[in-house]
């Protein structure tokens, strides 16, 4: 080649799949200093067999520059938003206070939760050969890091007006329902990286998130939380991406060695089911927590699981996988879920960081619209009768502590999958102690790694041990740093009610 | 009918013509409408064409910048520079 044609010849960009070829091929290599397994110790004992790691590849190809880029375009977004609601009094907006009290539950529940997740994905990111997914889980590494720290800061808003936000970490290690998720994410945290994807990319981030994200984000719009779906939407953009990561590294495994199927199903099948008995306090956010309601739980669970869920088995099962185990379970309770729940807080609200309250007469009334089979039946007239007491000053607490279950660590207060009028219970005997479980489901958990699950942290025994800061209610309240009367009770009479009719008070005064 | 894949993205001036572009290349899927979002579903495969979008907002478009306004999916995600097609490898296979 000439000068003259060197100096006229274009460079050449590259494409897509070239840039995302480079930074993913030959850059990992076969260690000599140390032997591989020494380098990547965890790659083996789950007893996935992978054959040719570059056979795994991100289909949205994403390369650290556009990374970078697109992270940054996002963060300025949201953060525009997130200033023009502080500016602007955004907090005024929403449809009712009530609606804090669902933003309350996820900042303690949640927002832990993809902190969490950072700390797994990096932990993954470290120990996988293959360069492709050591890189896909280094991204979402740092992605679950800008979830938590935009969470924590678009609710820092609320935090200024409303009570029970204001030691989100603290409870999340510490309150008795927080061991629900809290659990989850250690028992996913704590396994096998390939197990850990399994939990967390696919069942968790794939088959499940959308329930979460989606239709209770739409929600928050609709309930005037700008900050909340900005910040929803935003991470949810970087779940797309999740997503995808979970359908590959399960697409990856099946493809890499028959021998992967049984484990794979296995897992699909345990982290189903541990995912979908976690996302019960999404049921009762959506169907209870929200004044201006979007669309039932039992919509959602069809719409994304019963539709979504099955176009994705129906993908998968030219592997082998078929649906996962108890599935059917689930969409018997789709219409119980919610109910069942929202009723067993409102039993313990002397010991929750969000209010509770009786749904108004309209909000019965769509109850029963949405759930025609099961809502006027079985759980409005115990709503109605609750209401009926608590007004003749006769409020219902529950003061004996519930029994939990092993796995999930949710009170066993879900019914039997065929008779929803009796209570599920389950258990087994373990090397001489009884251990007792809500659903089959949880049983099957226990009973494959008895070892690891007779470890739980249980909040009710921990309680009745004398290890959360005493026996009465107000001693265990101080240790979870929850103020009596202010974090806790009915909505009605609360401080956060007295402060929102204040507000909306000089709002009509001022309008007249 | 073949499995549908679905596509979410918010209802933004952004992503307006993307939503546009998507209709107008997938005659067979159908646009949901909820507060603040839009779910697109359509039997077995959709494409996303970055020259459908280039043709509605007069500028060059690059396909990634898609994931400023995505809010989930489902389906078999294949990206190049030109096209984005998410589809059920069961309803190309049964096809």
């Amino acid at each position: 080649m000439s000068i003259a044609d060197k100096s006229t010849a274009k460079p050449r960009k590259l494409g897509l799949k070239e840039r995302y070829a480079h930074l993913t091929r030959g850059l990992g290599w076969e260690t000599t200093y140390q032997p591989m397994s020494k380098v990547f110790p965890f790659t083996d004992y789950e007893g996935i067999k992978i054959h040719d790691w570059d056979k795994w590849q991100d289909p949205f190809r994403l390369t650290m520059d556009s990374y970078w880029k697109f992270q940054a375009e996002k963060e300025r977004k949201l953060y525009a938003v997130i200033d023009s609601f502080a500016q602007n009094n955004g907090h005024l907006n929403i449809t009712d206070a009530r609606y804090v009290n669902a933003i309350k539950l996820f900042l303690t529940g949640v927002s832990p939760l993809e902190y969490s997740a950072h700390r797994g994905y990096a932990h993954v990111g470290r120990h996988f050969v293959g360069a492709g997914p050591r890189i896909a889980c280094q991204m979402q590494a740092i992605d679950e890091l800008r979830h938590a720290q935009t969470q924590i800061h678009t609710i820092s808003h609320y935090n200024k007006f409303f009570d029970g936000l204001h030691d989100a970490r603290h409870m999340h290690d510490h309150v008795w329902y927080l061991s629900v998720p809290k659990s989850f994410f250690e028992d996913a945290c704590s396994a096998g990286p390939f197990e850990f994807l399994t939990a967390i990319s696919f069942s968790f981030e794939y088959v499940l998130t959308s329930l979460l994200f989606v239709p209770f984000m739409s929600g928050a719009a609709y309930n005037g939380d700008m900050a909340t779906v900005t910040f929803g939407f935003s991470a949810q953009s970087d779940e797309a991406r999740h997503m995808t990561l979970g359908l590959e590294i399960i697409k990856f495994m099946l493809e890499q060695d028959e021998g992967n199927v049984p484990i794979v199903q296995r897992w699909i099948d345990k982290w189903f089911w541990r995912g979908y008995r976690l996302l019960t306090i999404v049921a009762m956010m959506m169907d209870y927590m929200l004044p201006k309601r979007v669309m039932s739980w039992a919509e959602a669970w069809e719409i994304y699981f019963e539709q979504g869920g099955g176009a994705l088995f129906e993908d998968l099962s030219r592997y082998g996988i078929r649906m996962p185990k108890y599935h059917e379970v689930a969409s018997k309770e789709k219409g119980r879920l919610s109910h069942e729940v929202w009723a067993t807080f409102y039993n313990y609200t002397q010991a929750t960081a969000f209010h509770t309250w009786i749904p108004e007469k309209d909000e019965l009334d769509w109850l029963s619209a949405k759930y025609p089979e099961t809502f006027d039946q079985l759980y409005r007239p115990r709503f109605e009768y609750w209401k009926e007491q608590s007004d003749q000053g006769k409020r219902f607490y529950n003061n004996v502590l519930p029994q939990l279950c092993v796995t999930c660590q949710i009170p066993m207060i879900f019914t039997e999958p065929d008779d929803p009028k009796t209570i599920c219970f389950r258990s087994t005997l373990y090397k001489g102690e009884r251990y007792h479980f809500c659903s089959d489901g949880c049983k099957d958990i226990f009973l494959y790694e008895p070892e690891k699950y007779i470890q739980s942290w249980l909040p009710v025994h921990q309680i009745y041990q004398g290890n959360c800061g005493g026996a009465t209610v107000p001693e265990v309240l101080n240790w979870y740093h929850m103020s009596l009367g202010n974090d806790n009770m009915d909505y009605q009479g609360s401080p956060d009610e007295t402060l929102w009719n204040e507000w909306t008070a000089d709002r009509h005064k001022s309008a007249i | 009918m073949s499995p549908l894949v679905s596509i979410t993205f918010q209802t933004t001036d952004e992503a307006r013509p993307i939503i546009d572009a998507i209709a107008e290349d997938n005659p067979e899927a159908t646009v949901n409408v909820y507060p603040s979002m839009t779910k697109i579903d359509c039997p077995g495969r959709l494409v996303i064409k970055r020259s459908s979008i280039e043709h509605r907002i007069g500028r060059a478009f690059d396909l990634q910048e898609l994931q400023l306004n995505l809010i989930t999916l489902a389906g078999n995600v294949d990206e190049d520079d030109d096209q984005f097609v998410l589809e059920w490898h069961t309803a190309a296979r049964s096809a």
